[in-house]
């Protein structure tokens, strides 16, 4: 489903990603892993093509799609899905309306007609319910007050209602406490399918226990060093990141 | 279908009936030359046939405006209007024509509302919504003028109200913007062609929302509309007002003034959306939009000007509340958004005279472009308005980093009893707000319009529901291209 090789970024020429490969098949989730600086985030927003992210050489390819060759709403309606990590706040535009008109966009570029309305708010209904935040969030400004966990759950609903092909979920974990990152997990588990696939960025293994991987990577200095199964976070959890000291960086 | 037919058909009426009332008679002269002098004047007054009352009145005012000089104390820049280039009567061509019926209607202007979103056979679908349309000076179409007889409502252009409610007009008309208020208000007076009126008799609930839809057409025509609704004690009335312009090379002036008087207990909700042509990227040919608006509000009444101005090349507006009897209200509910080189200064005036009056503005200003949006608020609290209140929130969003926000704020608290309150915030459409939206599937375009949508949401709010979804249209069109 998503095939990255050798993937070169910079920002503002600052090179971070150095030759990055990773094959994803759908279905499965992999799990990054990597201590802060190494470019975990910036793997996610270089394949969502955000501004100020420039790519330097390599390929990255969504099932047939160059990614690296469209606008970052066109890979968004391919089926790219970021879930901040910070996700940010847009004053008096209520999540419904905002909901309605990215999936609207993503069935009118896959030529679909849009929903109803009420076909709508029933899904957006029943995400709502799934991670558990009351219906009133529909109405309210986009992450406009929400606490910090209030603000991933949220995150998990728009993901449930683009019904992407590829999540990637940036240090989701962060901030959350474990009732929290509990709920979190469970709506992301929901999503897991024969025909999606998802990248979980993380520095913990916490999340790793409640969203089971079936690989895991470590990212140091803009490369993949090493690739396992489950067990490699665990063994992460017990080690820490010193030991890619001798190996990455010699 | 039987219904659209019957729809037409009283719109018909409604036209033929306007014709007969004939205020203008003398469909031959349908432009004047350019000029301004005592003579146009007196020939506009007999054109429309008005009392001699009326004539004197505006002799007045256009000998005081002799005396006065052009403002110029305005954030803004532009090439003075030469007042005698100005042609100031036209009325359009298709008046000579009579239409018998809808299809006899200028098509253009029947374009103009389908581009507009809202064909006229829709308009009574719209919510019960009367028009009196104006079309350049003389109002064509004035429909539903009967329901609104049931009710004791009068709906109608200023020239019909002259000559068939004079004594109301003579009453009112000059009582909130005297003559000679200021150099654009005196101008108006003088030479004003058309406009509306409303009276809605005491204790009366208007039935329906009364909207009026204004449009340039003619070039090297000054639009001078003079705008009077009355409420009556105890009434109340929702005034929707919108306009576009056709694209043009010539700066248009345009200078109406509106006035409101809102007596004890009544109610006048007066919303706007303004969508002047702004001119070309370096606003020329664009509209000069020189605007005195203010109501006068007696005991317990209540004022609320919303208004949605995206248009004009210049734009000095101010729609103001005396509040003048104890406890009343006014309310100042604005979105300005310039783009290209656009210049906005607006804002109003809120003149605490009575006891426990109220004020509350909410000013939202969008930036694109090259362009300059000031917001400038007057609250006064004289010495004798014990127990006053104010409330002032002015924010300002820019898009892109060449153009300009600016507020003018000015506070005369003069009884020490007053509380005034102001809150200012500027800020950008971030890069994180536009990731967020494309990277769910919106293109930039799409995620600016929403974003500012969201930022004016505190305003649109205020607005009828049919108003506010157009506004929103109007603003999403406005900001096309104005994102990289």
């Amino acid at each position: 489903m998503l095939s990255i090789k050798n993937l070169q970024a910079s920002v503002e020429d600052k090179q971070i990603l150095k030759g990055l490969n990773l094959e994803v098949k759908a279905g499965e989730v992999h799990a990054i892993m990597g201590p802060n600086g190494a470019g975990k985030s910036t793997l996610g927003y270089v394949l969502s093509g955000r501004e100020g992210y420039e790519v330097n050489g390599g390929e990255a390819l969504l099932g047939e799609t160059d990614l690296l060759d469209i606008e970052v709403e066109e890979r968004a309606r391919e089926g790219l899905f970021l879930a901040f990590q910070y996700p940010v706040e847009i004053p008096g535009v209520s999540n419904m309306e905002f909901m309605k008109a990215a999936v609207d966009a993503k069935r009118e570029a896959a030529g679909e007609d849009a929903l109803s309305s009420k076909e709508f708010l029933q899904r957006a209904k029943a995400a709502c319910k799934q991670v558990n935040l009351p219906l009133e969030f529909l109405k309210r400004g986009v992450n406009e007050g929400f606490s910090g966990g209030e603000k991933k759950r949220n995150e998990i609903m728009q993901m449930m209602l683009l019904e992407p092909k590829l999540c990637i979920l940036d240090e989701t974990d962060s901030g959350l406490d474990i009732d929290a990152l509990q709920v979190v997990a469970e709506g992301v588990n929901s999503q897991r399918s024969d025909d999606r696939a998802f990248i979980v960025v993380t520095h913990y293994q916490r999340l790793l226990d409640y969203i089971k991987p079936d690989f895991v990577h470590v990212l140091a200095d803009g490369k993949i060093v090493k690739s396992g199964g489950p067990e490699l976070a665990l063994e992460l959890e017990a080690q820490g990141y010193a030991w890619l000291d001798n190996g990455a960086e010699a | 279908m039987t219904e659209q037919i019957n729809e037409a058909e009283q719109i018909n009426e409604a036209i033929n009936r306007e014709y007969e009332a004939g205020f203008v008679t003398n469909v031959e002269s349908e432009t004047f030359e350019p000029g301004l002098n005592e003579d146009i004047i007196r020939r506009i007054s007999a054109m429309k046939n008005e009392p001699e009352w009326m004539l004197e009145w505006r002799l007045k005012a256009y000998e005081a405006w002799l005396q006065m000089e052009e403002p110029d104390w305005a954030h803004v820049e532009y090439d003075k209007p030469d007042f005698q280039a100005i042609s100031y009567y036209s009325a359009p061509k298709s008046m000579a024509d009579r239409p018998q019926s809808l299809d006899e209607v200028d098509p253009e202007l029947l374009a103009t509302y389908e581009k507009l979103g809202i064909p006229l056979e829709e308009q009574k679908a719209l919510a019960g919504v009367a028009m009196d349309v104006v079309w350049d000076s003389v109002s064509v179409v004035t429909t539903f003028k009967e329901n609104l007889k049931e009710a004791g409502v009068i709906f109608c252009s200023i020239s019909e109200a002259l000559q068939e409610y004079p004594e109301l007009v003579k009453k009112y008309l000059g009582t909130v913007v005297p003559q000679r208020d200021n150099y654009y208000a005196a101008l108006n007076s003088a030479v004003f062609t058309d406009g509306s009126f409303v009276f809605i008799p005491k204790g009366v609930r208007c039935p329906m929302e009364l909207s009026t839809y204004f449009r340039i057409n003619e070039q090297n025509t000054g639009q001078f509309e003079r705008t009077l609704i009355v409420a009556e004690e105890g009434s109340h009335v929702s005034y929707l007002e919108g306009c576009t312009a056709p694209q043009r090379d010539e700066n248009q002036l345009h200078a109406a003034v509106v006035e409101l008087v809102c007596l004890d207990d009544a109610e006048i909700k007066y919303s706007t959306v303004q969508n002047w042509y702004p001119g070309d990227e370096n606003g020329k040919g664009g509209i000069y939009n020189f605007v005195t608006k203010r109501a006068v509000c007696h005991t317990n009444a209540k004022v609320s000007w919303t208004q949605v101005e995206t248009g004009s090349a210049v734009t000095w507006k101010y729609p103001s509340c005396i509040l003048k009897g104890d406890n009343s209200i006014g309310e100042f509910y604005s979105v300005a958004l310039t783009r290209g080189a656009q210049q906005a200064d607006t804002g109003t005036k809120m003149i605490h005279i009575g006891k426990n009056t109220k004020s509350t503005i909410i000013s939202k200003g969008i930036s694109a472009g090259r362009s300059n949006n000031s917001y400038r608020g007057l609250v006064r609290i004289n010495p004798k308005a014990k127990g006053a209140r104010n409330f002032t929130q002015c924010d300002s969003l820019l898009i892109g980093d060449q153009c300009g926000a600016h507020t003018f704020p000015y506070v005369e608290a003069l009884n020490p009893s007053a509380v005034v309150e102001h809150e200012a915030t500027t800020s950008k459409v971030s890069d994180d707000q536009m990731f967020l939206c494309q990277q769910r599937g919106l293109d930039a375009e799409k995620a600016v319009s929403m974003i500012v949508n969201g930022f004016c949401k505190e305003v649109f709010k205020e607005l009828p529901m049919e108003f506010a979804v157009e506004a929103g249209k109007l603003l999403e069109i406005s900001l096309e291209g104005s994102v990289g």
